[in-house]
Order: structure tokens, then sequence, then C-alpha cells
């Protein structure tokens, strides 16, 4: 049996980002980001033989640009924030998407808007998955549900992030992050040779130079950067659905979920499956890329979307479906999150509607 | 025929964009002989600010960053971590690296980076055509200062190499200008210089200030522009050498 440990999430996702070669790690302090930028600087400290690099910056508006200066040299390099420090971090989102420059940003979230609290809340769903930054953009963004899966997918996030040459959002959140849980930590991965990839800063000698810019040269000139940019973003809506569907088969009723509401959800239904209520739930892993044909596939069941938000996700179900009348909401907003006797006297609502 | 000058080979086939007397192409020109005779082409990794030197990123056949407004600093400082055997060769204007990114210039030197910083200052914003900078002087009229700069309203001009002086981090700090041909030779030794110290790896921050004229913002001819630097600016901004730390 594999060997399991009980860890913190962000404790976790930075020993699994570490072992995935991500050995450049810029961030500002935050809660509830603040363990992932801890753990790097005592890794940094304690383990000298893994090269690990850490600045603490003077904010996140510059450790983002020092994550792009660091992805852009054909290394792995991440940061992790919450919602303040996103924000600040926009201007480099579009830049690095423009840029085509992978990098693995984490974003987790607490309650907005403004400084706010703490707790957990899933309000920065539009900043992440419609592009919170200026101009046409996308990135990937990846929303795990599970310590393992916070680890399985940051690892995979720099895989994606190399593989489309844009940035990666992973959005998790105040509970996914401060909880402890099992976990099998993922091992070291094969991390490709900075030299190998293709636009990588490098110092070009007599070959042909590399040049980051985002700088447009006229409208033909970058109505063609866009065009080229847009087909990018049209593979990855193609290939990068990610989700998971818990019996919606025989289900009256489906739940769509994701991250820690995601977990409550499964609680819910559960207890609604054993009051006789055929219950089922879609949770989309891959925030953008939207699983819309999973959701779209449901047909005429009712749906129920629960979100620590005042609805946010809400409306990208509407958008997959053809009656918008058979979605329903519940969120909370402020930092608590709801219990499953919540959902579920909500679940009874709906179906009794 | 003997060759006496040639254009430096790392530039490319670009025909510039500047204005007629604007001293971006002077120490770009100054900045290119540099990597033909230091032979950086290798070694280095340019990174560009937003202004109007976004522009010189056409005309050199170097690994560039060109990095988002005010945030070369940071930037820089990712590549330098990332890479640290590379030469990180910034350059910044005025709206970039005194207004934009002061808090990205002054903390790269708090932390020591080892970066080399050609910091032009024409006390204006050129490439939106003539806006107050951080380092208008008190009294230069601009788009934005239609009467004049005054103190009661827009406060001081900044003086950043004398700042940056004071700083542990930083290693080298010094401000010329390249309105004489003399003071353009004196101009290329000084970033040779903190082109050099970088390379040794013994140093922090070098900065190099250096006064430019930018007759199109200042609404003068280039001729006039070069005294001006003479009659108004030197006043505000002193040339001269404030720290090197290989002299100490």
């Amino acid at each position: 049996m594999e060997k399991r440990v009980f860890m913190e999430g962000n404790e976790a996702m930075a020993e699994a980002a570490i072992r995935a070669g991500c050995k450049l790690f810029f961030g500002y302090p935050i809660t509830p980001a603040t363990e992932v930028l801890e753990y790097y600087a005592r890794a940094m400290a304690e383990r000298p033989e893994e090269e690990i690099m850490v600045v603490q910056a003077e904010t996140e508006l510059a450790a983002f640009s020092m994550v792009a200066g660091a992805a852009a040299s054909g290394n792995r390099a991440m940061t992790a924030t919450s919602g303040p420090g996103f924000s600040l971090g926009q201007e480099s989102m579009s830049f690095m998407s423009a840029a085509e420059i992978p990098a693995v940003v984490v974003d987790s979230m607490r309650p907005g808007p403004g400084d706010g609290e703490i707790l957990p809340a899933q309000g920065d769903y539009f900043q992440a998955v419609k592009g919170g930054g200026h101009g046409d953009y996308n990135t990937l963004v990846l929303a795990p549900y599970s310590i393992q899966e916070m680890c399985d997918l940051i690892q995979e996030a720099f895989v994606l992030a190399e593989k489309y040459c844009n940035p990666v959002v992973m959005l998790v959140d105040s509970t996914l992050s401060k909880m402890r849980e099992a976990v099998a930590l993922p091992g070291y991965t094969e991390v490709p040779d900075p030299d190998s990839k293709p636009n990588a800063l490098r110092g070009c000698g007599k070959e042909e130079s590399h040049h980051i810019i985002t700088s447009g040269d006229g409208a033909v000139q970058w109505g063609e950067y866009n065009d080229m940019l847009q087909e990018k973003f049209k593979k990855m809506r193609e290939n990068e659905v990610r989700y998971e569907s818990y019996e919606v088969e025989d289900a009256d009723i489906v739940m769509v979920a994701y991250g820690s509401m995601a977990r409550v959800c499964q609680s819910a239904m559960r207890m609604a499956r054993e009051k006789g209520i055929k219950a089922g739930m879609i949770r989309p892993i891959s925030l953008w890329p939207f699983p819309k044909e999973a959701i779209a596939a449901v047909g005429d069941k009712k749906i129920l979307v629960c979100e620590l938000s005042a609805g946010q996700m809400v409306e990208d179900v509407q958008l997959s479906v053809k009656d918008r009348d058979n979605v329903y909401f519940h969120g909370k907003l402020g930092g608590a999150t709801p219990t499953a006797d919540d959902i579920l006297s909500k679940i009874e609502e709906v179906i009794g509607a | 025929m003997k060759t006496v000058y040639e254009k430096p080979a790392v530039f490319k086939e670009a025909v510039t964009n500047y204005c007629a007397g604007c001293g971006h192409g002077i120490v770009s020109k100054l900045i290119a002989e540099l990597i033909d005779e230091m032979d950086l082409q290798e070694k280095g990794i340019m990174v560009w600010p937003v202004g109007c030197s976004v522009l010189s990123d056409r005309y050199f056949k170097m690994d560039t960053f060109v990095a988002m407004h005010g945030r070369a600093p940071a930037t820089a400082t990712g590549i330098k971590r990332a890479r640290p055997d590379k030469l990180v060769m910034v350059y910044q204007g005025d709206g970039d690296l005194v207004s934009e990114g002061m808090a990205e210039i002054m903390h790269a030197a708090i932390r020591g980076e080892k970066l080399s910083i050609v910091f032009i200052n024409n006390a204006i914003f050129g490439m939106t055509g003539g806006q107050m900078a951080a380092t208008t002087l008190i009294g230069q009229t601009a788009s934005t200062a239609p009467l004049g700069r005054k103190t009661e309203t827009s406060g001081y001009p900044m003086r950043m190499a004398e700042t940056l002086a004071t700083m542990p981090g930083v290693s080298y700090s010094a401000r010329c200008t390249i309105n004489t041909p003399a003071r353009i030779r004196e101009c290329k030794k000084m970033i040779k210089k903190i082109y050099e110290m970088q390379m040794s790896d013994q140093h922090g921050l070098c900065f190099l200030e250096i006064l430019s004229p930018c007759p199109t913002g200042w609404n003068t001819t280039p001729v006039n522009a070069l005294d001006w630097i003479d009659e108004k600016m030197v006043e505000t901004y002193p040339l001269g050498l404030f720290k090197d730390e290989e002299s100490e």
C-alpha cells in the first residue's frame, strides 16, 4: 500500500509542486495561502541539494511579475495568493497569457469583496474563469476538492501550462488550504530542459533570438496575433474539460458544485438517497473550460447549483442548458459553509417545487 | 579602404522609430557597441520597459523580455534568480521607473538584486506625448502641467541616483548625460562598468541614470534640447558618481 501522510492542504500542494520540478517560488504573505510560501522558504533552507529559490516579494504585483520572468526563462515557476493578491496579479495574468508564458498560479479564495474575511469562499470564480485582467484571454482553471486532488492537479498544471504555453490557475479555498487529511504525495516528475522550450530566454548567441513581448505592431499584426491566441484557447476548450459525475443517470435532481462545496454536496446527496430522493451530482474540475456538454446531457432533470458565492458558476450552468428555469441556486456568503442538512433542505425544496 | 566604423552586429535591419534628437537612439547604440565589444549576445538577456523604449526590442538580436509598465526590476529579478549566470540588462524610462514602478526599483535595490539598470531621465512622458513625470522640473511645462509644474500640487522632482546610492543593496549609482561627444564616450564607459560589475558576481544592484534629450516632449529643437540639459536639468540633477563599491 502506498504511503500516506497527514498533511495540510497548502503544505501538501507545495511539496507536490516542488516534486513537479517547480524550484522557483515568488510570493507575498496572505491568508489563507501563506503556508505555501512558508513551506517553500523552509525547503530552500533545509534542502539545499534541490536548489530551490524563493523570493518574498514586496507586493503580489511584483511576485506575479517575477513569476513571469522566471517562467519566461524556461523554468517552472509559481506563486500562491488569495483574492486581494490575485486582483493585483491580474495585470500579469493578462500579460502571461498574451506572452505565452507557462506559469502556475494558486488562488486560495476567501470572501470578498474588498479586504473581506479569511474564511472559505468561491467568489473569485468570475475573476479566474472569465479573465480578471484586460483584453481577450483565457487561462485554464482547475478546481480540486481534496488535498489528494490538489497535489495531483498541481503537478499536472505545470504540464498543461507548458503544453499550451499559457498560465494555469489552481482555484482552491480556505477550507482546502487549511484543512489536513491523508494524502499519498505524488513522486518527483520528469522536468523538461529549460533550453528545450521554444521561446525560453537563455541568451541567444548567434542563433535566432527569443522575444517575450506583448506590444502590438498595428491592427493587422495584432489582429492576427489575437486570432492565433484564440485558436489556442479553442484547442484548450476542446481538449481539457474535466469533471466527475455521481449517480446522475437515474437522478431526478442533479447538483453542480466544485471545490470544498462539492464535498458537502456529496454528503447531502447520500443523505437524500437514504431518504429516497434520487439526487446526483456533477463536479466540474476544470472551471475553464467549463463542462458544458456534461451539464447539457442532464436533460430536463432539475439542477441545483451550490456555491460559496452570490451565484457565479450558476451563470455557466444556465448557459449550458436549454431550459434555464430548471436551474436552481443555493449560495452562502461571508465565509460560512452550508451544512449537508442545509443542502438537503434545499434539495427537498427544489424537488417539491 | 579601411573601415573606421560599422553598424554594431547585434543590431537588426530595422529603421529607428525614435524622433530626431532623441537620446534613446544614442544610448541604444552605446549598448549595442558594448554587446559587440564585450561579446554579450549569449551572456546577456535584455529587459525593456513600457514607454518610448518599448520599441528598442525591434533593434536588437538579443533574448528579450519587454516587461509590463514599471515591472522591469521585478521581472528581471525572476529572470536573474532563474538564470543567475546570465547578465540581465535592464533599461527603463522615468515614467516606468519613477512613477509606475517605484516599488519595484526600490525593492530590487533593497534586496540587492544583481541587476544592471540603465535609467533614462528625460523629465517628461515621451510616448504618451509630453505629460508631467515625477522627474519633471519645477516650472517645466507639460501637457498635464500647462502652467509649469507647481510644488503645491505636484511636489518635487525625484532624484533617483542619489536616493539609491544611500542603500546598502546598491553597489553603484551614478548620473551622466549624452549632450556632447565627450559625455557620450563617458556614458559608454559607465554602462560598461555596470555590466562588468554584475558579471563579477560580487555586487548588488548597479544603477546608471542618464539625462537624455527629448526635443519632441520638450517642444524644442534637437540642438536646443542639448543645451537645455546644461541650462536646466543639471541644476536639479547634478552629474556625478554617488556610489562605487569597487573604488571604496
